[in-house]
């Protein structure tokens, strides 16, 4: 068993990256969200808390607002790699790149790997600089109010444990989902589904049903954890060369 | 260099692949001629182990085709250009290279060194820096056939290297091929173009699912079409071509001025024939051996 060649898969990666530096979707989708996300919340709160004059948001219930903004960052974990995976994997069925590819001394774990990193790491990067940009700005407009500052904290620090493992489910959710589809749009809509089953907790939440707490985030993390490894199996499956040159779509 | 032996390859209840049989030496350039879906892209692929075979054995060089622990040593010392050239067309011609150079541990100067050569070779090195995509497909082509040999590989396999090219860029291809040749590298050539096989091949197979044929051209042409000589004459009559039908030959073509004869052995043959005509009272003005084209000994084979 040939031992797994990292170098190879960051080239994958690393090729993927300069391809979608000329991709203006994933460039717009890098630069927009940090900026929305980190900026638009923080306003919104600013916003409120003015206008509010002691009937909108309180001291006491600021945190919760805040909580739930910050659930965001999940949704985006899970639709970012849908779009950022779907051209790197489709793309290559397109441009029919995948069989030369093969066709070299890589293991197929070694181009999934380089696959994964690729279809996490923008995305990922997003979620970080939004949060970032978001803590600095909502403890800049909420200091004054809460008189303390409330990032980081606990919470957040679930947030984004929990937001790679999304992330990671939504890349490998889109590699079994490349192999059936032959177009990037189609691909992404598919993908963002893995979005679904997080809006409807935000929702939940939103209506009293559930609550984004530290403790349910960490058993979250554990039970995406489980589903993303059955997940990867999965997609090793489907990404096996003979399956791909034979039966991908 | 690349030996099978009754290599099979079945999709479910489809043979694409039956018992294939052939030998290729190191250094020759072999060519696989058969209509679409005869085999030949599974067959290129089972031996560049993209996919397994389902029965029989294969080698390349020392290796063992479907064998796990010798796929990279195959993968290495071969090179590959697909049916489709697959490039990243948002890549530079120079970045496509560099990309593969670096899965076959070329250091930077060495791929660096390659990828200069390549291109320069190709007539792409002034157009280094620019989108695959925005490429012509002549180009394309031959960047995809740089890419194939960014390790410098011993055995080439070329899945039909000109399809789908105009006649300027597939004879830009065709030369460089020839040029490949006097290298001395083992080509293995799918192709449909039986004009192609011919300008290039040292030998052809001509496959349809099964192995039907193998030789060098002339060979084929030979065994399959037989042989037959042109005899020129400044007037072609009745008498003459008794006379010839007399000694024991078809005349298979006749024109006012020229018989077409079908012979075993030419060399042998041809004094008793032109004994014949001259005492038929035929004025013999030149005679020559006439081969039918490829093309010819390639449908008969193949429409069985």
């Amino acid at each position: 068993m040939k031992k797994m060649d990292l170098q190879s898969a960051w080239a994958v990666a690393a090729k993927d990256f300069k391809i979608f530096k000329r991709k203006s979707q994933v460039i717009y989708i890098t630069v927009v969200f940090p900026l929305v996300v980190g900026i638009a919340f923080p306003l919104i709160v600013q916003y409120a808390l003015h206008i509010g004059s002691g009937h909108g948001i309180t001291a006491l219930t600021l945190p919760r607002y805040m909580d739930a903004f910050s659930v965001w960052f999940l949704i985006g974990a899970a639709v970012f790699p849908a779009t950022i995976a779907s051209y790197s994997l489709v793309g290559e069925k397109i441009q029919k790149s995948l069989e030369p590819l093969l066709a070299t001394p890589m293991t197929d774990g070694e181009i999934l790997l380089g696959k994964t990193i690729s279809g996490l790491a923008i995305p990922l990067a997003a979620v970080y600089a939004g949060s970032v940009i978001y803590m600095s700005l909502m403890d800049l407009v909420t200091h004054s109010t809460l008189g303390y500052l409330y990032y980081p904290n606990w919470h957040m620090g679930a947030i984004l444990l929990v937001a790679p493992l999304i992330c990671l489910l939504s890349v490998e959710l889109n590699i079994i989902i490349s192999s059936r589809v032959n177009d990037v749009r189609t691909a992404q809509q598919m993908g963002m589904l893995a979005a679904l089953p997080f809006f409807g907790l935000y929702i939940t939440s939103e209506i009293g049903f559930f609550a984004f707490n530290d403790t349910n985030l960490l058993i979250l993390a554990g039970i995406i954890s489980v589903i993303d490894v059955i997940v990867f199996f999965a997609s090793r499956i489907t990404f096996q060369r003979e399956e791909i040159l034979t039966k991908w779509k | 260099m690349i030996d099978t032996e009754n290599l099979t390859k079945k999709f479910g209840n489809l043979t694409a692949v039956d018992n294939l049989t052939l030998h290729v030496d190191d250094g020759e350039v072999f060519g696989f001629l058969g209509p679409n879906g005869a085999g030949k892209t599974t067959t290129v692929r089972m031996l560049c182990c993209l996919i397994s075979k389902t029965s029989g054995s294969a080698k390349i060089g020392d290796y063992e085709v479907g064998n796990r622990a010798d796929q990279q040593k195959i993968r290495r010392m071969i090179g590959l250009l697909t049916e489709n050239v697959g490039l990243y067309e948002e890549l530079s011609a120079y970045d496509n290279l560099d990309f593969y150079g670096r899965f076959y541990k070329l250091d930077e100067q060495k791929r660096k060194e390659q990828i200069e050569y390549l291109l320069k070779m190709l007539g792409l090195w002034e157009k280094r820096n620019v989108a695959a995509g925005t490429f012509s497909k002549g180009m394309k082509q031959k960047l995809a056939i740089a890419r194939a040999l960014i390790h410098d590989p011993q055995v080439l396999f070329l899945d039909e290297p000109t399809a789908s090219l105009d006649p300027e860029a597939s004879k830009t291809v065709r030369d460089f091929i020839l040029e490949l040749k006097k290298e001395k590298r083992t080509i293995f050539l799918n192709t449909h173009l039986l004009d192609e096989a011919e300008k290039i091949c040292d030998r052809v197979g001509i496959l349809k699912t099964r192995l039907i044929a193998t030789g060098t051209p002339q060979e084929l042409r030979r065994s399959l079409s037989g042989r037959k000589i042109k005899v020129q004459l400044q007037r072609v009559d009745d008498v003459i071509v008794e006379a010839i039908r007399k000694i024991g030959f078809q005349v298979s073509e006749i024109t006012d001025n020229s018989l077409v004869i079908d012979v075993s052995d030419p060399l042998t043959e041809n004094p008793a024939i032109l004994k014949a005509i001259e005492a038929a009272g035929g004025h013999v003005q030149f005679v020559t051996e006439i081969g039918s084209a490829l093309e010819d000994v390639y449908l008969k084979i193949v429409r069985g």
